[in-house]
């Protein structure tokens, strides 16, 4: 069930000045969230941020009653949200939106960019406690933008491309030599930027592999109330917020 | 003990805290956060003939204090409100007011003659005054003309409670207010939404797809209180106060300046609980100020 939710600023792992992990705490329990749930999040002390912020949870602990979400610091409300003291009240509206399939004793390959890997830890670890084989794909700018590996490697294979080749591949994901000749890989998730996802899921209909994006559309609401984040799909505008973030890529018309 | 109910127009509401179309869904969206039947009204999502698709993404800017939005109406129609929509809403005890669009007045008595026949719906709210779309919508809304006339043709049509969202975007929106009451209005509600524009200066792009839209929030709360005061000293309709109203004192300032009821509007998408959180603002405040009727706070503006 959706509901509202005080929750309390443990700490922050900063992993170079615009990126960081923020950990809060609550005395209640944490509904169960699913991998590719969001969180609209108030940030506290900033009267000129209006609206909450959509961010995807990264993890969360049930036993320590703790849920933490990776934030790229990209404007005001997200450097805020960077800023707080410990122990300062954090309001959140959540678990949002739809998650990503589990797809049973296959063998995937998730694709990500940016800030869209967050939910990629929590859907690994889903998709290992069902025997499934996973695959990464991260794409970044330069090695210095390049996070999270260490997590990702304790549940399969971290493959990266880098624009300037101080990484993995030199070139954009979709230009990673996985790509070329035939892939036997039963399905791919994918999110980050919309130009990333959209290259990744038409290699996706040319192989024939099923493939889901995790939108990442401005929103107000997050709960379906506004009709502001809409994407065009097959069957007319839908709301990220409740209809996604998670869609089959085939439905997207964008 | 506090009595909170209001009268509008002879419909009685529990208390006058309602949601404002479009910041509300058909409130199914918000049974996870809070108890309905606690709610005045709900004021649902705009309605048309037929389906619409809305506006294309980007509909929706942050503004200080405030947003800009431009969806235009996105809805499946008053058929699938009707048989689909309705159905599961109208078991809660709260008045749902449908709120009712057109691109054409015959859009808007069509519309009109199917709901009259609704057992359970007291009335709609006949919205004059949409930005955000290309035909009628607020065209309707900021001449005296044409604001007559298409009340006038849903009056003819439509037996219960006629609610006539007024626009802002207007010199003087006294006229209109009168207008629409000489026409046959029960009541008015007013504002919508303030045209507008967010530009990306890094781009040099504007932000909304439509380029401007319609703002609310805390932002146009000074405009909307001063158009609610206008207007109740021009017409003798109650009128439904709305305009960046977040909290009970909002709401308080509202009915102070002539509101026999108010909207919460995008007050909702910060805090979908902030509609009960009002409700229950509003009883201390009597409480505590010894007002017996929230109603005696309707334009009790001391001047």
């Amino acid at each position: 069930m959706k509901r509202v939710q005080d929750f309390n600023v443990v700490g922050y792992n900063w992993l170079n000045k615009d990126n960081y992990i923020i950990t809060l705490s609550s005395d209640s329990d944490i509904e169960n969230i699913d991998p590719g749930n969001f969180a609209e999040i108030k940030v506290p002390n900033s009267p000129d941020v209006f609206l909450r912020r959509p961010i995807s949870v990264l993890d969360v602990d049930h036993g320590e009653n703790t849920i933490k979400f990776y934030i790229k610091a990209m404007g005001k409300g997200t450097r805020q949200l960077g800023n707080l003291d410990v122990d300062s009240k954090v309001n959140i509206v959540y678990p949002l939106g739809n998650s990503f399939s589990i797809i049973h004793r296959k063998k995937v390959l998730i694709v990500g960019g940016g800030s869209g890997i967050a939910p990629f830890i929590m859907l690994a670890s889903k998709l290992i406690d069902v025997s499934t084989e996973v695959t990464f794909l991260i794409g970044a700018r330069s090695k210095g933008d390049v996070f999270l590996t260490d997590e990702f490697n304790k549940f399969g294979k971290v493959l990266v491309t880098t624009e300037d080749g101080s990484m993995g591949e030199k070139g954009l994901v979709t230009q990673h030599s996985i790509f070329a000749g035939n892939m036997d890989f039963d399905h791919i998730y994918t999110c980050g930027p919309d130009p990333m996802m959209k290259a990744v899921a038409q290699i996706a209909h040319e192989k024939n592999i099923p493939c889901e994006a995790s939108l990442e559309n401005m929103m107000a609401c997050g709960i379906g109330a506004c009709l502001c984040c809409v994407t065009p799909t097959v069957r007319g505008n839908e709301c990220v917020c409740t209809e996604g973030p998670v869609f089959n890529s085939k439905d997207l018309k964008w | 003990m506090v009595n909170l109910n209001v009268n509008i127009a002879g419909l009685n509401l529990k208390n006058p805290v309602t949601t404002a179309s479009g910041t509300f869904g058909f409130g199914e969206e918000f049974e996870d956060f809070i108890d309905l039947n606690r709610l005045g009204g709900i004021f649902v999502k705009g309605l048309t003939l037929k389906n619409r698709e809305g506006n294309d993404y980007p509909r929706m800017a942050e503004t200080p204090s405030g947003m800009l939005n431009a969806v235009g109406l996105q809805n499946k129609g008053i058929d699938y409100f009707l048989n689909t929509i309705y159905p599961k809403i109208k078991k809660w005890d709260t008045e749902i007011f449908p709120n009712i669009n057109g691109s054409v007045v015959e859009d808007y008595i069509a519309v009109a003659e199917k709901l009259n026949d609704v057992e359970g719906i007291h009335g709609l709210e006949l919205n004059i005054s949409c930005p955000n779309v290309k035909e009628g919508g607020m065209a309707f809304g900021v001449s005296c003309p044409s604001a007559m006339a298409v009340t006038r043709a849903v009056r003819e049509v439509y037996d219960k409670i006629i609610i006539v969202k007024l626009s802002p975007n207007v010199t003087d929106i006294t006229e209109i207010a009168k207008g629409v009451e000489s026409a046959g209005a029960d009541a008015v509600s007013l504002v919508n939404t303030l045209l507008g524009m967010a530009i990306d200066a890094h781009t040099r792009k504007p932000i909304l797809s439509t380029i401007t839209g319609g703002l609310s929030g805390p932002a146009i709360k000074p405009v909307a209180l001063r158009m609610v005061w206008q207007v109740y000293n021009a017409v003798k309709i109650p009128i439904v106060g709305i305009g960046g109203i977040m909290n009970a004192t909002d709401a308080i300032e509202f009915m102070l300046a002539g509101s026999s009821a108010i909207q919460v509007g995008t007050a909702n998408f910060i805090d979908p609980q902030i509609s009960i959180k009002i409700i229950d603002g509003i009883k201390e405040y009597c409480s505590n100020n010894g007002i017996a009727n929230v109603a005696d706070l309707t334009g009790a503006l001391i001047t």
